[in-house]
């Protein structure tokens, strides 16, 4: 099932915290990810999971320790780090007032890409998400689900090594949910690296590893295969309650 | 710079979608414009005056104690030539002169009739309106007492000069004002919503992630708004000019590069608030409140800054309108040069450089 994995790491995390003032968001981390794979980053809301994130895109620096994104330092070659993975926001991240090709266009700008390359892409995502007429269509005008799956074509557009999503389901239907990861698994079987947080356990299960954050720690780290078996439940929501029981 | 480019051009879309942006970019200027046309009447308090007396005898001495006495003046300083008046109104520091003729008792005392000059600096035509009437009548009211004393009446005759303003037009008063406000408003509050914006709908993070470095973004956001504000200035001036009669006296290249460098104290502003608050409406409220009020109540635009209790003379200091109008008005009625109002620019730049500098300050803050 695993076959688009390989063995290059290309998230290797060691020790990363981050502090803020007496608060300790993030309690040394330890993890890696390898090619090719779906990484589930989960955690209750305020567990640590966004900001564990935030230092890992180069958007917030690591208070100690080291993280190693698609051969960079996050800390020192942050700028490197940027070019070469995607992003995808919780809060949906395109812009309403403007058309869907604008957007394309817009985002493919600020990575650098031809007028050329912009072109060739707008085509090939026309084709592939069988957008059609809607290429003209503002982007507020669209349902939930399309724009979903539209910022994740948007954030793969100049073909980054890793992509991250942070919660990028929330607010969908189950069906909904399931065609994006379709998408999510035909760029993992591309050998695009996928870092995903989620709220949803049934997501969890699509993963190929799942880590579970709580206050700050990396409580459990494995398939979800596994991680039922470990645990001794059917299901990865059990799991999740499980290990959030044991804490309190 | 495609980059660039780019975004520029995403930013032009957001404006010219967005009717409300649209509304306050082009209809306001034109709206306050004409609203503003109309007086407003206001007292005056120590106002600081200069004394040129070729007479220098006992009468003359005895109506300038008068006027000493009187709460309304301050006598700044006295001259003794009639160039020098010029020199004293184009440095800002009086607002008016008084004039009195050579062998001033004499005349009184022979001819019973003797003149005094009041030459006010008109730019602020409610204030020297007043000046004249608060003159005219400690000088009316000293002839009245010299005439009870002695039996032959005297005249005092007052004549009147207004510089750089002969009509009173208070549309002099307001052009500047109006384009300051409307500089400031789109300027500052504009860009800080439109930041703000962005980061309330996450794609702020979006563009943070990306290999745009934040300056970029930055100033990939504030651009289109230096542009439509230049564009609103001079359409402020031209509709001055060409509606309201109002003259350019000084160098247009000089009010070009005012105008931009208070765009740019404006729109740092706008950032600096925008590095505050997180939403939209934060953004507005700041902009609002701790912008427009004190540009429009403090910047001495409606009402005289000489006239007010002396807290807020201090606070009107830290307002960036307050010094851009008064270069405004040096530059478009006195016609001055650049030497005129090196204090006033000198503040307006160091204003900037601490806006920009906080702002750069409050967004480390945030990234540690």
């Amino acid at each position: 099932m695993v076959n688009h994995i390989s063995n290059e790491k290309v998230i290797e995390v060691e020790n990363l915290t981050k502090k803020f003032g007496d608060f300790t968001a993030v309690k040394g981390i330890s993890f890696h990810v390898n090619k090719g794979e779906i990484f589930g980053f989960l955690g209750a809301n305020g567990a640590g999971k966004t900001t564990a994130m935030k230092m890992l895109i180069g958007i917030s620096n690591p208070s100690s320790g080291n993280a190693n994104v698609a051969g960079f330092d996050v800390h020192t070659q942050s700028d490197e780090v940027k070019k070469s993975i995607g992003y995808m926001s919780q809060k949906f991240s395109m812009y309403d007032d403007l058309t869907v090709k604008e957007n394309i266009t817009f985002f493919g700008g600020i990575y650098g890409l031809s007028r050329k390359q912009i072109k060739k892409k707008t085509a090939e995502l026309i084709e592939e998400l069988q957008l059609g007429d809607i290429t003209k269509s503002r982007v507020g005008s669209l349902p939930l689900g399309w724009k979903q799956k539209l910022a994740f074509s948007v954030s793969l557009l100049h073909e980054p090594k890793i992509v991250f999503l942070d919660e990028p389901t929330g607010g969908v239907d189950p069906i909904t949910r399931r065609q994006f990861w379709e998408l999510i698994y035909t760029e993992a079987d591309k050998g695009t690296t996928i870092f995903v947080t989620t709220h949803y356990m049934d997501e969890a299960e699509y993963c190929d590893r799942v880590s579970i954050m709580v206050d700050g720690v990396i409580e459990a780290l494995d398939t979800p295969k596994n991680l039922k078996k470990q645990f001794d439940v059917d299901s990865m929501n059990e799991v999740f309650l499980k290990l959030a029981r044991n804490i309190e | 710079m495609k980059r660039f480019k780019g975004f520029v051009k995403k930013e032009f879309y957001h404006i010219f979608r967005d009717k409300r942006s649209l509304f306050i970019l082009f209809g306001m200027p034109i709206a306050q414009i004409l609203l503003f046309g109309f007086a407003i009447t206001n007292e005056i308090n120590n106002v600081d005056i200069a004394i040129l007396d070729y007479a220098k005898d006992a009468e003359s001495e005895k109506i300038i104690q008068k006027i000493k006495a009187s709460k309304y003046f301050n006598i700044e300083n006295q001259i003794d030539n009639e160039k020098a008046i010029e020199s004293e109104f184009k440095n800002g520091k009086i607002k008016a002169v008084l004039l009195f003729e050579r062998d001033f008792a004499k005349k009184l005392e022979n001819q019973k009739k003797a003149t005094v000059q009041v030459i006010t600096d008109a730019t602020e035509p409610n204030v020297a309106n007043t000046i004249t009437n608060y003159t005219q009548s400690i000088i009316q009211n000293y002839q009245n007492q010299k005439n009870t004393t002695q039996e032959q009446s005297v005249s005092i005759v007052m004549q009147t000069r207004m510089l750089y303003n002969a009509e009173l037009k208070s549309v002099f008063n307001f052009v500047p004002g109006v384009m300051t406000v409307i500089l400031m408003l789109v300027s500052a509050m504009m860009t800080s919503i439109s930041i703000t914006r962005e980061k309330e709908l996450g794609t702020m993070e979006v563009l943070l992630v990306s290999p745009l470095k934040p300056f970029q973004v930055i100033i990939g956001k504030v651009f289109p708004y230096v542009f439509l504000s230049i564009i609103n200035a001079v359409v402020i001036v031209l509709m001055g000019y060409f509606i309201f009669g109002m003259p350019i006296r000084g160098s247009l290249f000089l009010l070009a590069f005012e105008s931009i460098l208070f765009i740019i104290t404006a729109l740092s502003l706008g950032i600096l608030i925008s590095t505050v608050s997180n939403s939209q409406q934060t953004a507005m409220m700041l902009s609002l409140m701790g912008l427009m009020l004190p540009v429009i109540i403090l910047s001495g635009f409606i009402f005289p800054i000489s006239s007010m209790p002396l807290p807020m003379q201090i606070m009107s200091n830290i307002i960036p309108a307050k010094w851009f109008i008064i270069i405004v008005k040096s530059i478009m009625l006195k016609g001055v040069g650049i030497s005129y109002i090196i204090k006033e620019t000198l503040i307006l730049t160091l204003m900037t450089l601490i806006f920009i500098g906080l702002s750069i300050k409050n967004y480390k803050t945030r990234l540690e």
